[in-house]
């Protein structure tokens, strides 16, 4: 499959951008077209007859770190799941629009989901390794590839919990059941998991929303590494994680994207009424 | 009192009330097959006493008090007993008294008030013998070739040096029937059957005839040089006898060869009692049973009902467990889902004879005379699988315990966290590499726990198994050294039948009645058994795929 962009299949950002928010001009993202790795266009998604997003349209940039916040039901991990098509798996879920992956549209008919999924890894809210030992856990996307040389797959396990940070902790027990590990522990298991398949975009669902402070600043700063081999998206119920971690942010509100703009900027000085409600703390 | 109501006192006491019943029945129950099923093993004294009998004749009795029971006096005079008019109650004794083939009655009720002083002679011996049940009587002499050999005291160690010995022989020479004459005959079985599948296909050469031939005549030697032994070790056995003196003061002369085992109760230490008890027991288990099953052990029943029960774990699981996951995994959720679930779960509820009856119409006339006509035209017109056996029996118990298999595995198909699923679909696994790498095994214990379920009816079922190949007496294990070692077409012995057989079956209602209570404690044995090594089993699969917050 071609993963490189094709500039014609890329819409202009700008254009793109342009009339997003309340109708007015504005300069959005200044990235070229060669720095993003998905771009949404008119996105709607229904659960039977509830619409849960609404004309969506957004880009995500390549090897950045994008943060999606908003209250509850505001359709931001929804939006997160059409990324690698876990919706799919909803009954009774339609979607209208595209999504493109690096130029490709990701609904197209003849896309590989399995495919697609070890392309776009993701990790859930609740840490959710496989009942096996941690070898297996993180060799378990590279087995489903077919790898069964024990040096590979050695080398790729031992890569993959050294980038998590993981490697110290566990590398004299990796025989042993991985749910013997603690949460935080799990979670960096599941992240490493996620990328011993080397995927391009990595989906992060409220990642630390079970785990205690001090896992959460150790998964907070492997976000940071992980930024600069992979495109980040995570989902975050924390406004100062999305402020600590994020180089973007989106803003959604029933289904809608409110706002899209640099992490900075979009915390500092939001341009829309809504944005800065949620953020002071208003809302509601 | 209405504030006693309004605490909610009344619901504890009800339902603690109801959990102490249900385990005073369960305890209850086993207790009475405990003491009634172990007691039988135990060598009981045997009493000399005198008895009037209703004629005024005086008649000596040797015997073992099985029972006594009180009943009103009036009962017996109704009965035509000459009771003193002012006796209100009066006791009955049930004595055994063994030589069936002598007297004719081997247990006799007699009251209390006709009996004379009861005495427990030491040399009173009681044997366990082949046939006609236990004997009671004193040695007299031991014959050896017709002359006597030993007399009075020296008697009693020379006849259990001698019985030993004569026991050994009768051991090589049931070994030699079983195992020896039973393989010729298997081959000679083969010979014949070869023979006639090379006729059927027209390849019969007159050369082959001659090796046929050959292969008959090796046999047939075989068979003569083997019977040559046996008739060298039955003359052999046949050398000791024994005479006894009966109650009646009759001799009668008893070979040796007749007899399993002798004890002599009234001379016996409480130690060697305990000893000899277990070794009863153990005969029990392991021996053959003898005189229509109402005598010797059960070991063919325990054998075939374990081979039964695992040739059926071996069937049902797999077809249990495929089933269950196309049912959860793969099947449309809807009406016709539904339907299907809920005809699978009410075939538990089916009469279990109705299953026997359709393993007996379908499985062994349709399926096994399609087996016999297509693989064992040979063997035709005697049946090989179309005739019950214990593949049918355990097929038809397969069916019958489907739906606890197919439940349980849904339920554990169920329980497994959705997350985990979505953990293995992110990671760019198809469902079906899903479902076996990561689901399936994690419900393993599930499949584990319908497998228990299942056994633990299957073993104590009995009504269809009568249809579908359990018998009385089975001439041959399942099992056994001739190839291919299982004989799926056999006809096995069942402990469930064998309780009922000899319970309800067999001539000797009051000698069978112990056997029955030691038949249903080893089944209730032998399914816990089974039961606690699924436990086992699944509580190490628990372990290793112990599911989260577990």
């Amino acid at each position: 499959m071609n993963q490189m962009a094709n500039p014609e299949t890329v819409k202009p950002v700008r254009s793109m951008n342009a009339g997003l928010f309340d109708g007015q001009e504005r300069e959005f993202l200044a990235i070229e077209d060669e720095e993003i790795a998905i771009t949404v266009e008119s996105l709607d998604l229904y659960y039977g007859n509830s619409q849960a997003l609404k004309k969506v349209n957004m880009l995500i940039p390549k090897k950045r770190v994008t943060a999606f916040i908003g209250p509850s039901g505001c359709g931001k991990s929804t939006l997160l799941r059409c990324f690698n098509r876990m919706n799919d798996l909803v009954d009774g879920c339609r979607v209208e629009g595209s999504i493109n992956l690096h130029g490709e549209n990701i609904f197209a008919k003849g896309v590989d989901v399995a495919e697609l999924r070890r392309r776009i890894g993701m990790v859930f809210q609740k840490p959710n390794p496989f009942p096996k030992s941690i070898y297996e856990n993180v060799a378990y996307g590279l087995r489903l590839q077919g790898v069964k040389d024990k040096a590979v797959l050695d080398e790729v396990v031992e890569r993959s919990l050294k980038n998590v940070a993981l490697w110290n902790e566990v590398k004299d027990r990796l025989d042993t059941n991985a749910l013997g590990l603690s949460g935080g522990q799990q979670q960096r298991l599941v992240i490493a998991r996620a990328i011993a398949i080397e995927p391009e975009v990595l989906l992060l669902d409220e990642p630390t929303s079970a785990l205690d402070p001090i896992s959460t600043s150790k998964i907070e700063e492997l976000v940071e590494e992980l930024k600069n081999q992979y495109t980040v998206i995570i989902v975050t119920h924390n406004m100062q994680q999305a402020a600590r971690i994020s180089d973007f942010t989106a803003y959604m509100y029933l289904g809608e994207l409110i706002e899209f703009d640099d992490t900075k900027k979009l915390f500092v000085s939001p341009a829309n009424q809504a944005t800065e409600d949620y953020i002071t703390g208003r809302y509601g | 009192m209405k504030q006693w109501w309004k605490s909610g006192s009344p619901w504890i006491w009800l339902n603690g009330g109801a959990v102490s019943i249900s385990i005073i029945m369960v305890f209850g129950l086993l207790a009475l097959i405990l003491v009634r099923g172990f007691g039988h093993f135990w060598p009981h004294n045997v009493v000399s006493t005198t008895f009037v009998q209703p004629n005024g004749e005086v008649m000596q009795v040797i015997g073992e008090l099985r029972k006594s029971e009180t009943l009103t006096a009036q009962s017996l005079r109704e009965a035509g007993l000459a009771l003193p008019a002012d006796q209100v109650l009066a006791t009955r004794h049930l004595f055994k008294m063994g030589n069936r083939d002598v007297t004719g009655r081997d247990f006799v009720y007699m009251v209390d008030n006709f009996l004379g002083e009861w005495t427990y002679p030491k040399n009173i011996a009681v044997f366990e013998r082949r046939e006609w049940g236990d004997f009671y009587g004193v040695p007299a002499r031991l014959l050896e070739s017709g002359q006597t050999v030993a007399e009075g005291d020296a008697l009693w160690a020379d006849f259990q040096r001698r019985l030993d010995r004569s026991n050994r022989l009768f051991d090589d020479i049931r070994r030699i029937e079983r195992h020896d004459i039973g393989n010729v005959n298997f081959r000679l079985e083969r010979v014949r059957l070869d023979q006639r599948r090379a006729e059927l296909r027209g390849t019969l050469t007159p050369e082959m005839e001659r090796e046929f031939a050959a292969r008959r005549q090796a046999l047939d030697q075989e068979y003569a040089a083997i019977q040559d032994r046996l008739n060298a070790l039955l003359a052999d056995v046949r050398r000791d006898a024994i005479v006894m003196q009966v109650a009646d003061g009759r001799e009668v002369t008893i070979g040796l060869d007749r007899i399993v085992n002798a004890w002599q109760p009234n001379n016996m230490s409480a130690v060697s009692k305990v000893g000899f008890y277990i070794k009863s027991f153990g005969d029990f288990i392991f021996g053959y049973p003898r005189e229509a099953n109402t005598e010797g052990g059960i070991f063919p029943a325990i054998f075939g009902t374990v081979v039964m029960v695992l040739v059926m774990s071996i069937i049902v699981t797999p077809f249990g467990v495929l089933a269950a996951i196309y049912l959860r995994e793969y099947a449309k959720q809807g009406p016709v889902l539904k339907a299907v679930r809920i005809s699978v779960y009410n075939l538990a509820g089916v009469p279990s004879i109705v299953f026997g009856v359709f393993g007996l119409g379908f499985f062994v006339y349709v399926l096994g005379g399609a087996i016999d006509s297509t693989f064992y035209p040979e063997a035709l017109p005697a049946p090989t699988f179309g005739t019950p056996g214990l593949f049918w029996a355990s097929l038809t118990l397969a069916l019958l315990t489907l739906p606890v298999v197919i439940v349980s595995t849904e339920e554990g198909l169920a329980r497994i966290p959705s997350t985990i699923r979505m953990g293995s679909l992110a990671l760019g696994a198809t469902k079906g590499e899903t479902l076996w790498k990561v689901v399936v095994p994690l419900a393993t214990p599930a499949m584990m726990t319908g497998l228990i379920l299942a056994i633990a009816r299957a073993a104590g079922e009995v009504a269809p198994l009568m249809l579908v190949g359990v018998v009385k007496l089975a001439p041959t294990l399942p099992i056994d050294g001739n190839f291919p070692f299982i004989h799926l077409e056999r006809k096995i012995m069942h402990l469930g039948f064998h309780i009922y057989d000899v319970g309800f079956q067999s001539p000797h209602a009051e000698a069978a009645e112990a056997l029955v209570y030691a038949t249903a404690l080893i089944l209730v044995l032998l399914i816990v058994a089974l039961n606690l090594s699924a436990i086992m089993i699944r509580n190490r699969l628990r372990e290793k795929y112990r599911a989260e917050g577990d």
